[in-house]
C-alpha cells in the first residue's frame, strides 16, 4: 500500500477546524502510552494536566496572568510575521520596556501621581520599539538578517538589565540582592483581589488583540503588509515599499512586547530584577504560529501554552513526575499542533496499483 | 506498414481533471506527427505517458507492433524513444560534452564523445562546440545540445515539446531541416506544439486534443489554419477588427536614452535604449527571450527605479524616480508576463487581487479596506472580460492563465491607464482566450490609449501592432512599420545583426 502526498485546490476548511481537535487526540494517544509506561494512570495525569490547574479561582487567575503577555507579544509577532519580518528577540524588547518603564517608575519625579502608570505605558511601549528600531533600520539601510539582530540583541538587553540591577540601579536597603526599589504605589497595576495576582494588565490584551485582528484583517496597510509577506513579487508590481513592512513589522511587535515587559515589572513584579521573564518572548513565537497568525487563534494559542505551563508544574507537585516529562508532553502537544497544520494544504491520498 | 508507436485507449485523471480520456493515435516510421492542441488539452500529460514519465491509468502503448508493459524513461530509452522537453536539463557550469556524457551510459570517454558529438552535429547542421560551457550558450544553443544529445542514442521516435518557442524564426527553419533530415532517415517524430503555420510547414499528419479528447485527425499539409485552429478550439475564432491608427501628436510614453545594469548576474543590462509610444497606436518589442525584455519591463513598470528621473517620460513628465504605484496613480497600466504571484497573489481570490492596483478607486477610507467595492469591482471585471471563474470569491490560483490574464488586464484596463504595457499578452492563454485579449488590447489603443507590447511570439506582434522595435542583447533597434518591414527583416534584427540586408544568412549567430 503506498501513499501520495498533494497539495490540495484550496485549503480546506473543515480541515482548519478539525486539524488542532486531531492535534490534541494525537497527543492524547501517544501520551496515555507515554504515561501507561510509567505506570500511571493516564486519566488522572490527564486530568492534573488539563483540567486541575482550573478548578480553582488562583488557578484561573494564574492562567489568565501567564497568557496575558503570551498573547500581547505574539499579535504583535504575528504581524510581522505575516510580511515574512522575523522579530526573534520580542524577548529583549520586553526586557527594554521593562527597564525604560520601571526607570520612569522609580526615578521620575511624579511618583504620586496618576499619569505615573500612563507615563510608564508610554515608556515601556517606546522602550520596546526603539530596541526593534535598531534591527529594523539596520535591515532597511544594510540589509542585515533581522533575525540574527533581534536574537543578538536579546543578550545585550539581558545584560544591560543585569548591569542595572547589579549596579546603578540596585536598591540601597535591598541587602545587596540584584534588584531595584519596590515600584511606587502610583506606578503598580491595580489588582481585581488582592488574595489574587491577576491585575488590569489583561485589559492592554484585550485591546491589543481587537486591534491587531482589525489590523491584520480589515485595514489597508495590514493588506499590503501581508501582499508583501505572500508575494513579495506582487507587492513590488502593486508598488508596495518594502521598507515601510519592516518597519512597521518590528516596530509594533517590539512595542508589544515592551507593553507586556511593563505589565510584568508594574504587575506581578513590582521591581525590576535579573530575572524578569520566563521566556514570555520566545514562547510567543509559538504561540503566533499555533494561533495560525490571527488575533483570535493568537488567544487561543496563548491561553493553551499557559495552560499547559500549569499542568507541567501541577503534575511535578502533584504526581511527584519529573519536569522532563512534563517538558515531553508539551513538546508533543506543539508538534502535532504545527504538524496537523499541514493538511488543512495538503492531503494523504491512498494511491491505487494500477497496471498498463 | 507496423506503427512506430501505437496508443490505443490511453486514459489518464488527476484528482478533479480527466487529463487524458480514451486517446489513440499511431506513427508511422519516418512520420512528422503534429500533437496540436490548446494550453491544457492534455498534450504534455500524453507525452509524459508515451516516454513513461508517468503511468497512464487505463490504455495500451505498443512499439514497433509489440506491447509494451512494465513502461518507464529507462525502457524508452531501450526502445529508441527519446524526448526534448520545452525547459531544458542541463546543467550550467560544465561544458556541453560533460552534460552529455552524464546522460551516456558505459565508461566514460570525453574525447571519444567529443568527436562523436561533432560529427552528429555536423551530418544534421546543428552546430555546437562540444567543449563550450553551458553557461555561456543561447536558448537556440542549449537546445541543439539536447537534441544531439537524442541523436547520439539514434532514437527510433523523437519527441519534441513545443521546440520553437525560444527560437527565431531563421533558427526554426535550421530545426526544421534538420527534423526533416531525420524523418527521411526513418526516424519518427512526435511533434507538440500549438502554432498552426509550423504545424503545416512541416507535419505529415496530426492528432488534435481538445479538453483530454482526440477532437479530431488531419493532413496538415491540406488543412487551413482555420479547419486545425476549429478543432482545436471547438469553434471558430472571432475575426480580429483592426482599425487604422489615429496618433496623437506627442509620445505618451517615452524612454529616452535609458541604461540600466540588470541586478541578476545572467541578466542582461540594457543599453542606450530610446522608444516613443504614442496614443491611438499599439507599439510591439519583439526579441528572443532574455535579450532584455524582463529588465525593461521592471524599469518601465516602476518595478525598479530607473538610474535618472527623465530617462523615462509620461506625457512629458519624468517618471524614472518614481515606484510602480506613483506611476500607476499617473496613468501607467502593467500587465507583467507571471500572472501568479506578480501580477496576482495566488492565494488571494479576485476581490482581494482587485485591491492589489484598484485601492486607488476609492476602496480605501480610513485606512480601512472597502471589501464591498473591491468585490463589485471584481464582480464587474469577470462581467465585462468575460472571466470563467467561480464569482469575485474564488482564488486566483484556481483560475486557468488564460482567465487570470482576463481579470488581471481586466483589472488594469478599468483603471483607465493612459499607457499600458503589457508583457508577453498570451503566454500559455489558450487560443479563444489569445484572441480576446488581443482584440482588447486593440479596442484600448483605438479609444486613444497608448499600448507597448513585448512579446516573443512574432505572429502576435504582425497582427495586432502598429510599429515594432526589436531588443537584442539590451539594445533597441529603430522602429519598423509593421505595413513595410517583414517577418524576415525582424527575425535577423532579433539575431542582433542591426543591417538585415548586409548580414549573411547562412552565417546567423543565434541571439544570446
Amino acid at each position: 500500500m503506498a501513499f501520495k502526498i498533494e497539495p490540495r485546490a484550496e485549503p480546506s476548511r473543515s480541515m482548519a477546524i478539525a486539524a488542532p481537535l486531531i492535534a490534541i487526540g494525537l497527543t492524547v494517544i501517544i501520551s496515555s502510552l507515554l504515561f501507561l509506561s510509567l505506570g500511571l494512570n493516564p486519566f488522572v495525569t490527564l486530568y492534573t494536566f488539563f483540567v486541575q490547574p482550573l478548578t480553582t479561582l488562583n488557578g484561573v487567575s494564574e492562567w489568565l496572568l501567564k497568557a496575558s503577555p503570551l498573547i500581547l507579544i505574539a499579535c504583535g509577532l504575528a504581524i510581522g510575521f505575516r510580511a515574512n519580518v522575523w522579530n526573534i528577540g520580542a524577548e529583549g524588547q520586553l526586557i527594554i520596556g521593562a527597564i525604560a518603564a520601571a526607570g520612569v517608575g522609580l526615578f521620575s519625579p511624579w511618583q504620586e501621581s496618576v499619569l505615573l502608570l500612563p507615563m510608564m505605558v508610554i515608556a515601556g511601549m517606546v522602550g520596546g520599539a526603539l530596541w526593534a528600531a535598531i534591527p529594523a533600520f539596520l535591515k532597511d539601510r544594510m540589509n542585515t538578517n533581522e533575525i540574527l539582530v533581534t536574537l543578538m540583541l536579546t543578550y545585550v538587553a539581558a545584560l544591560l538589565l543585569s548591569y542595572l540591577v547589579h549596579g546603578p540601579w540596585r536598591d540601597p536597603d535591598g541587602f545587596n540582592f540584584p534588584q531595584t526599589a519596590l515600584l511606587p504605589q502610583a506606578g503598580m497595576l491595580e489588582v481585581f483581589d488582592y488574595s489574587y495576582r491577576l491585575n488590569t494588565s489583561i485589559f492592554f490584551t484585550v485591546v491589543v488583540v481587537i486591534l491587531a485582528w482589525v489590523f491584520m484583517e480589515r485595514s489597508f496597510l495590514g493588506y499590503k503588509m501581508s501582499v508583501g509577506g505572500i508575494a513579495p513579487a506582487a507587492a513590488k508590481y502593486a508598488g508596495f515599499k518594502a521598507s515601510a513592512s519592516i518597519w512597521i513589522g518590528l516596530l509594533i511587535s517590539g512595542a508589544t512586547a515592551g507593553l507586556a515587559g511593563m505589565s510584568e515589572v508594574a504587575g506581578p513584579l513590582g521591581q525590576l530584577s535579573s530575572q524578569i521573564s520566563p521566556g514570555y518572548g520566545f514562547a510567543a513565537i509559538i504561540v503566533a504560529f499555533i494561533g495560525r497568525l490571527n488575533a483570535f487563534g493568537i488567544v487561543l494559542g496563548g491561553l493553551l501554552l499557559s495552560l499547559i505551563y500549569l499542568g507541567g508544574e501541577a503534575v511535578q507537585l502533584k504526581l511527584g513526575l519529573p519536569s522532563s516529562i512534563a517538558l515531553i508532553f508539551q513538546g508533543l502537544l506543539l508538534f502535532f499542533l504545527l504538524a496537523s497544520n499541514f493538511l488543512i494544504n495538503f492531503r494523504i491520498r491512498k494511491l491505487t496499483t494500477r497496471a498498463l | 506498414m507496423t506503427p512506430r508507436l501505437e496508443l490505443r485507449g490511453i486514459c489518464k485523471l488527476y484528482p478533479g481533471v480527466i487529463a487524458n480520456d480514451d486517446i489513440s493515435l499511431s506513427v508511422l516510421p519516418g512520420e512528422i506527427h503534429a500533437v496540436l492542441g490548446e494550453n491544457g488539452a492534455g498534450k504534455s500529460t500524453l507525452m509524459k505517458i508515451i516516454y513513461g514519465a508517468c503511468p497512464a491509468d487505463k490504455g495500451e502503448i505498443f512499439c514497433d507492433g509489440e506491447a509494451v508493459s512494465e513502461h518507464g524513461p529507462a525502457v524508452s530509452r531501450q526502445l529508441g524513444i527519446e524526448m526534448v522537453y520545452q525547459h531544458f536539463a542541463l546543467f550550467e557550469s560544465i561544458t556541453v560534452v560533460e552534460n552529455i556524457a552524464l546522460s551516456m551510459p558505459g565508461r566514460l570517454e570525453l574525447k571519444k564523445l567529443a568527436e562523436k558529438i561533432l560529427k552528429v552535429s555536423r551530418r544534421y547542421g546543428l552546430p555546437i562546440d562540444p567543449d563550450r560551457l553551458v553557461m555561456s550558450l543561447s536558448v537556440g544553443e542549449r537546445q541543439r545540445v539536447e537534441i544531439v544529445r537524442c541523436l547520439l542514442r539514434n532514437p527510433k521516435l523523437l519527441i519534441l515539446d513545443e521546440p520553437t518557442s525560444v527560437l527565431t524564426p531563421q533558427a526554426v527553419k535550421t530545426l526544421f531541416e534538420t527534423l526533416r533530415q531525420l524523418a527521411d532517415e526513418g526516424c519518427s517524430i512526435l511533434y507538440i506544439s500549438h502554432k498552426l503555420d509550423e504545424v503545416r510547414d512541416l507535419c505529415h499528419s496530426a492528432t488534435i486534443l481538445r479538453g483530454g479528447r482526440v477532437s479530431g485527425e488531419a493532413d496538415p499539409r491540406k488543412s487551413t489554419s482555420a479547419e486545425l485552429a476549429r478543432m482545436m478550439v471547438g469553434s471558430d475564432l472571432p475575426e480580429m477588427s483592426v482599425t487604422p491608427a489615429k496618433r496623437t501628436e506627442e509620445p505618451m510614453l517615452a524612454l529616452i536614452d535609458l541604461n540600466l545594469v540588470s541586478e541578476n548576474i545572467m541578466g542582461t543590462s540594457l543599453k542606450s535604449i530610446s522608444l516613443d509610444a504614442f496614443g491611438g497606436e499599439i507599439v510591439g518589442i519583439a526579441g528572443v527571450s532574455g535579450n532584455g525584455q524582463s529588465e525593461l519591463a521592471a524599469v518601465v513598470s516602476g518595478e525598479r527605479i530607473a538610474d535618472r528621473a527623465d530617462e523615462i517620460t509620461l506625457n512629458g513628465r519624468a517618471i524614472g524616480a518614481l515606484d510602480a504605484g506613483a506611476r500607476r496613480d499617473l496613468g501607467l497600466g502593467f500587465v507583467p508576463e507571471e500572472r501568479l504571484g506578480r501580477g496576482a497573489v495566488p492565494s488571494y481570490d479576485l476581490s482581494e487581487n482587485a485591491l492589489l492596483t484598484a485601492h486607488r478607486k476609492g476602496m480605501v477610507k480610513h485606512g480601512i479596506a472597502k471589501r464591498a467595492k473591491a468585490k463589485e469591482f471584481a464582480q464587474n471585471v469577470i462581467a465585462k472580460f468575460k472571466v470563467k471563474a467561480n464569482g469575485p470569491e474564488a482564488q486566483a490560483l484556481s483560475l486557468s492563465g488564460g482567465n487570470l490574464q482576463k481579470f488581471i488586464m481586466g483589472r488594469e484596463i478599468e483603471l483607465n491607464p493612459k499607457v499600458l504595457l503589457v508583457s508577453q499578452p498570451t503566454w500559455g492563454v489558450d487560443v479563444g482566450a489569445a484572441a480576446y485579449i488581443r482584440q482588447t488590447l486593440i479596442d484600448l489603443s483605438r479609444s486613444g490609449g497608448s499600448v507597448v507590447i513585448i512579446s516573443e511570439e512574432l505572429e502576435e506582434l504582425f497582427e495586432i501592432c502598429d510599429r515594432i522595435y526589436v531588443i537584442a542583447d539590451g539594445k533597441l533597434s529603430h522602429s519598423l512599420d509593421r505595413k513595410q518591414t517583414s517577418v524576415e527583416e525582424v527575425g535577423l534584427l532579433m539575431t542582433g545583426g542591426n543591417d538585415a540586408k548586409e548580414t549573411n544568412i547562412q552565417g546567423i549567430k543565434y541571439g544570446v
